[in-house]
């Protein structure tokens, strides 16, 4: 079932070496430019947005003045991801190899690896990896880490290449996109790890290899963190796999009720939708993504709406305050949210936080409301049975358990951005 | 001559970095802005067209009101 590619080798006791590393996967093939291999293999950003890496690359490539930055995004500010971290510690230098392979491929100077700072220890890992890399040539480019504030927001790419800029980790408005994010004026790619570690699979055996597995329109394999009614558990596995299958491998026994997926910014979907596959062709009928490869599985024996208003709260206070819409309006949600779980005043509380919900959607510099937005549709539409019985005046009679993990919202004077 | 070209459309576009939400552009153009329950402007008209004078007058004057110049008039390129 569970097929690893980038996590061979898991779980390590300790992460791989460079030897090790190249013991299991050989040098990093000396080729220039690899944008051919990534286009036809099919390979789409594994951050959430699931953009085609080989189109990225290629828009980057027609830049005037050139790249001179590859920014490896493990940020992994998500709360029900650890794939990024497990990835790392499991082989650093197969994701340093990938960022390689793509600085090789645009010609850029330097590497710029991002872990949060308040993962030291990751830090140290990455930091121990970039030491042990054999000595460059001349015209390889530099590698080097660094670690902004470990935010939700941080790892969105336009708060990430501000941050490496100005050393503040506030998302950017960006009117036009596709735009082109810079640090100074070159020219920045910005890719997640684990999409780094399947570039540095794809520059050593090829497209057709990468293709072997998954569906046709998402080919490879996608690294995936199970949790909620089960201790998080990180596996890989084939797009396409059935939602229930990668449930159960990481010991989830009852059919659960319903499954976040994506991530909290994600959509929950039906129990009854488990057998579907883990892939975006497989989801799009019930409005659903893979995401950042993120699976909440929910027990019967907890309230959904519950559980939403809980992830929407944490997620207004990690907003950046920036915008209106957001820095009001997903505190204004989580209220209703909590006024509906208690069954008080229901009623107008649903028709409020249907109407608030239009209102803040598409009017933030980033997407980090629209994602609070579909989380909260989708809550609505999954829970209706329950909504209808909190709306009749019935407080939640799974009030007293939570499942998701949901982190301490910190209050707002103690949140650190630079 | 052939057929007169179409004039161009034109919206009104709101920076939400810079808004603050001090609500002048709603009182300048409320044709075209309305405020949300915090204050904060949702541009209703999705585009004018650029011989509209009045709706351009407003829309200009939002632009110019605007204490944070958080809004600018945008040109809607024919796709």
């Amino acid at each position: 079932m569970s097929l690893h590619r980038v996590l061979t080798g898991a779980p390590r006791s300790a992460p791989a070496t460079y030897a090790e590393h190249v013991a299991q996967f050989g040098e990093l093939p000396r080729t220039a430019d690899i944008t051919k291999e990534l286009l036809a293999s099919g390979l789409t950003g594994h951050g959430g947005a699931a953009f085609p890496t080989g189109k990225k690359v290629e828009l980057l490539k027609n830049q005037r003045h050139g790249v001179q930055f590859v920014v490896v995004n493990a940020m992994e500010g998500e709360p029900a991801s650890m794939k990024d971290r497990v990835l790392l510690s499991t082989n650093p230098h197969l994701v340093i190899d990938g960022a390689v392979a793509l600085a090789n491929t645009l010609d850029a100077d330097q590497v710029i690896i991002c872990v949060p700072r308040d993962r030291p220890q990751l830090a140290a890992i990455v930091q121990r990896a970039i030491e042990e890399r054999p000595s460059r040539a001349r015209r390889d480019a530099r590698i080097e880490l660094q670690t902004p504030p470990g935010r939700y927001v941080a790892g969105e790419e336009s708060a990430l290449v501000h941050w490496l800029n100005d050393k503040e980790t506030l998302p950017q408005y960006r009117p036009t996109r596709p735009a082109i994010l810079t640090i100074g004026r070159s020219a920045t790619l910005v890719d997640n790890a684990e999409t780094c570690a399947h570039v540095a699979l794809i520059a050593r055996y090829g497209a057709p290899w990468f293709r072997q597995v998954g569906t046709a329109n998402r080919p490879g394999t996608a690294v995936v963190t199970v949790s909620g009614a089960v201790k998080p558990a990180v596996t890989e596995v084939p797009y396409g796999t059935p939602i229930i299958d990668i449930a159960r491998e990481c010991g989830v026994t009852n059919p659960p009720q319903a499954f976040l997926l994506a991530g909290f910014g994600g959509v929950w979907i039906d129990g009854a939708e488990a057998h579907r596959g883990f892939d975006d062709d497989s989801l799009r009928p019930i409005k659903a993504t893979t995401g950042a490869g993120i699976v909440v599985a929910l027990p019967l024996n907890a309230c959904g709406i519950r559980e939403t208003a809980r992830i929407v709260r944490w997620m207004a206070g990690e907003s950046a305050r920036q915008c209106g819409p957001c820095a009001f309006g997903l505190p204004a949600l989580a209220d209703d949210l909590e006024l509906l779980a208690s069954g008080r005043r229901a009623e107008q509380t649903l028709s409020r936080l249907q109407s608030r919900a239009s209102v803040i959607e598409g009017r933030g510099a980033c997407r980090h409301p629209d994602g609070v937005v579909r989380l909260v549709r989708s809550a609505l539409e999954v829970f209706a049975a329950d909504v209808v019985r909190h709306a009749n005046g019935n407080p939640c009679v799974h009030a007293q358990s939570t499942v998701v993990h949901v982190p301490a919202t910190q209050r707002e004077e103690e949140l650190e951005w630079q | 001559m052939a057929m007169r070209k179409r004039g161009a459309s034109f919206r009104l576009v709101v920076d939400p970095v810079r808004c603050d939400g001090y609500g002048h552009c709603h009182e300048l153009a409320p044709e075209l802005v309305t405020l949300d329950e915090w204050g904060y402007p949702i541009i209703t008209a999705n585009a004018f067209p650029g011989n509209d004078r009045e709706l351009m007058r407003s829309a200009q004057l939002a632009v110019r009101g605007c204490p944070r110049m958080a809004l600018v008039i945008e040109k809607i390129s024919a796709q």
